[in-house]
C-alpha cells in the first residue's frame, strides 16, 4: 500500500522544498493542516521557517498546537518544527509544545549569526535512525538552538555544541534540513520514512 | 566545523543562463536547470539564481523556472531579480526558492527588509549589494551597476544587519569580470563591520582567489558564475585545493 505522508502545512516557510524532495525519493506528501488527514498519515513532517511565535500563534489558530503531541505515529520536526517541539524558545519569549525536555536559545554575537550552511552532525547514540545514513555535512540556517538534553541523539558545534536532532519516543526533530542536505539529506528522509 | 560555501552563479536572462563583463556584453552560458543540477551533484554548496534583467526590465523573476530548478537540485538556493515586495517574495518560497536576494528594491524601500524578514525569518533574506571603489569610497550602486548612489557600502551593510537581514552578496564591481580575484580588503572590512555571513561575489579567476577570499577577505562563502560555466574552474577540484590550504570545505 502507498505510504500517506503528511506534511502539516501551516502558512510557515518554504514547504515546497520537502514535498520535491519527497517525490524525487518516489514518495508524494500532502501538504495540510487538516486533522483528520494529520491523524491517518503514516508518516507526519513537521516543518517550518521564520518566526516562532507567529508560527506558533498559526498552530494554535488551527489547533494543531494540541493535536501534534497527541500523534502515534512517527513524526519529524524539521528547523523552526524541531524548535517549536521543545519547552521554550528565547525567540519572541515562546513555549512550545513540550515534546522534547529542552529549551532554545540564541546564539551568541561572538559567532556569526544565523549559523548558516554545512556543518558536520555527530551521533550520540549508534543505534539511531539517521546514523544509518553516511556521515556527512548537513545545511543548517537558524539562529537559535535547542540546548543539549536527554533526548539529543546528534550534535553539532557552533561555538558550542548543540542539538543537531532530537528523539522521543515516535518524535524526531532535526535541526538542519535534510531535504536541503544533498545525498546525505535525502538519506536521512529515507531513514525517517523506513521507520 | 562549519565550513566555507562554494556558491555558482546562475545570471538569467530571458531562462538562459548568461553572464557579462563589467555588468555588460552578456554572453550566453546554457540552460539553467541543465546548469544547477551539474553544480548540484558536483558539490555545490548552494546556489544563486539572479533574474538580471527583471529590475531594467521591470520583469517578474521567472516563476516557472525557479519551480523546475527546485525540484531538480538537493541543495539550497537563492533567487534574486525584480523583488520589491511581500508578495514577490511569497511568491518565490512558495515555488521552492530558499532565500530571496534583494538589491535596488532594498535601497529605494529599506523597510522592504524588514518587512520580509518578520514575515519569513531573516534566514531568508541575502541584501545583494554591488559596490565600486571610488575616490577611496565604497559607494553603493543599482540597477545591475548602472546608477550611483551616495551611499557607503560599510555603512550599508550596518543598516540592512539592523534591518534583519540574513546575509550579504557583495559584488565588488571593480571586480567583477576581471578574473584578478575578490576585492579581499573591503570583505574583511565588512566582515567586522557586520556580524553576518557573507558572500563574496566579483573577480575570481584562479583556484587562489577562492583561498584568499577566505583566509584573507575572511568570507563566508565565495560566489562566481563564469569560471564554473565555462569549465576554468571544477568545484572538485577547487574543493581539494581548499581543503589542501587548511579550509574547511564540505567533500562529498
Amino acid at each position: 500500500m502507498k505510504m500517506k505522508i503528511a506534511i502539516i502545512d501551516y502558512g510557515a516557510g518554504n514547504i515546497k522544498s520537502i514535498q520535491f524532495a519527497l517525490n524525487r525519493l518516489g514518495f508524494e506528501g500532502i501538504l495540510t493542516n487538516n486533522p483528520n488527514e494529520i491523524c491517518s498519515a503514516d508518516k507526519v513532517i513537521f516543518p517550518g521557517v521564520g518566526e516562532a511565535s507567529s508560527a506558533m500563534k498559526k498552530l494554535k489558530i488551527s489547533g494543531l498546537d494540541k493535536l501534534i503531541p497527541t500523534l502515534k505515529q512517527p513524526v519529524l520536526g524539521i528547523c523552526l518544527g524541531m524548535q517549536l517541539m521543545c519547552n521554550h524558545t528565547e525567540e519572541s519569549d515562546t513555549k512550545g509544545l513540550g515534546i522534547f525536555d529542552t529549551n532554545v536559545v540564541q546564539f551568541s554575537n561572538l559567532v556569526k549569526v544565523p549559523h548558516m550552511g554545512w556543518n558536520d552532525i555527530k551521533t550520540a547514540d549508534e543505534e539511531q535512525f539517521f546514523c544509518r545514513a553516511s556521515t556527512g555535512f548537513m545545511y543548517f540556517v537558524h539562529s537559535f538552538y535547542a540546548e543539549i538534553c536527554q533526548e539529543t541523539i546528534a550534535t553539532t558545534h557552533y561555538l558550542t555544541d548543540f542539538s543537531a536532532a532530537l528523539q522521543k519516543d515516535n518524535f524526531y526533530g532535526v535541526q538542519f534540513h535534510p531535504e536541503k542536505s544533498g545525498m546525505v539529506g535525502e538519506q536521512i528522509l529515507k531513514n525517517f520514512l523506513n521507520l | 566545523m562549519l565550513t566555507k560555501r562554494i556558491i555558482p552563479c546562475l545570471d538569467i536572462k530571458n531562462g538562459r543562463t548568461v553572464k557579462g563583463i563589467n555588468f555588460l556584453e552578456l554572453k550566453d552560458a546554457g540552460d539553467p536547470v541543465e546548469l544547477a543540477l551539474k553544480y548540484s551533484l558536483e558539490g555545490a554548496d548552494e546556489l544563486v539564481f539572479l533574474d538580471i534583467s527583471a529590475t531594467e526590465e521591470r520583469r517578474k523573476t521567472l516563476v516557472q523556472l525557479v519551480q523546475k530548478v527546485a525540484q531538480t537540485i538537493t541543495i539550497p538556493f537563492t533567487v534574486g531579480g525584480g523583488i520589491s515586495s511581500v508578495e514577490d517574495v511569497e511568491l518565490l518560497l512558495k515555488n521552492g526558492a530558499d532565500k530571496i536576494s534583494i538589491n535596488s528594491s532594498a535601497v529605494k524601500n529599506p523597510k522592504l527588509i524588514s518587512e520580509i524578514s518578520k514575515n519569513f525569518g531573516s534566514q531568508c533574506v541575502v541584501v545583494a549589494i554591488d559596490a565600486k571603489l571610488i575616490n577611496e569610497n565604497w559607494k553603493v550602486h543599482l540597477v545591475g551597476g548602472k546608477v550611483a548612489t551616495e551611499l557607503d557600502l560599510f555603512d550599508w551593510a550596518k543598516k540592512v544587519e539592523e534591518l534583519g537581514a540574513g546575509e550579504i552578496l557583495f559584488t565588488s564591481m571593480n571586480n567583477d569580470g576581471t578574473k584578478n580575484g575578490f576585492a579581499n580588503e573591503a570583505l574583511a572590512q565588512l566582515s567586522k563591520t557586520v556580524n553576518l555571513p557573507i558572500i563574496a561575489s566579483g573577480g575570481a579567476g584562479t583556484l587562489q582567489h577562492f583561498e584568499e577570499a577566505f583566509s584573507i577577505g575572511n568570507a563566508d562563502a565565495a560566489l562566481a558564475a563564469s569560471v564554473f560555466h565555462y569549465n576554468e574552474i571544477s568545484i572538485p577540484n577547487l574543493k581539494k585545493y581548499l581543503k589542501t590550504a587548511g579550509i574547511p570545505v564540505r567533500i562529498q
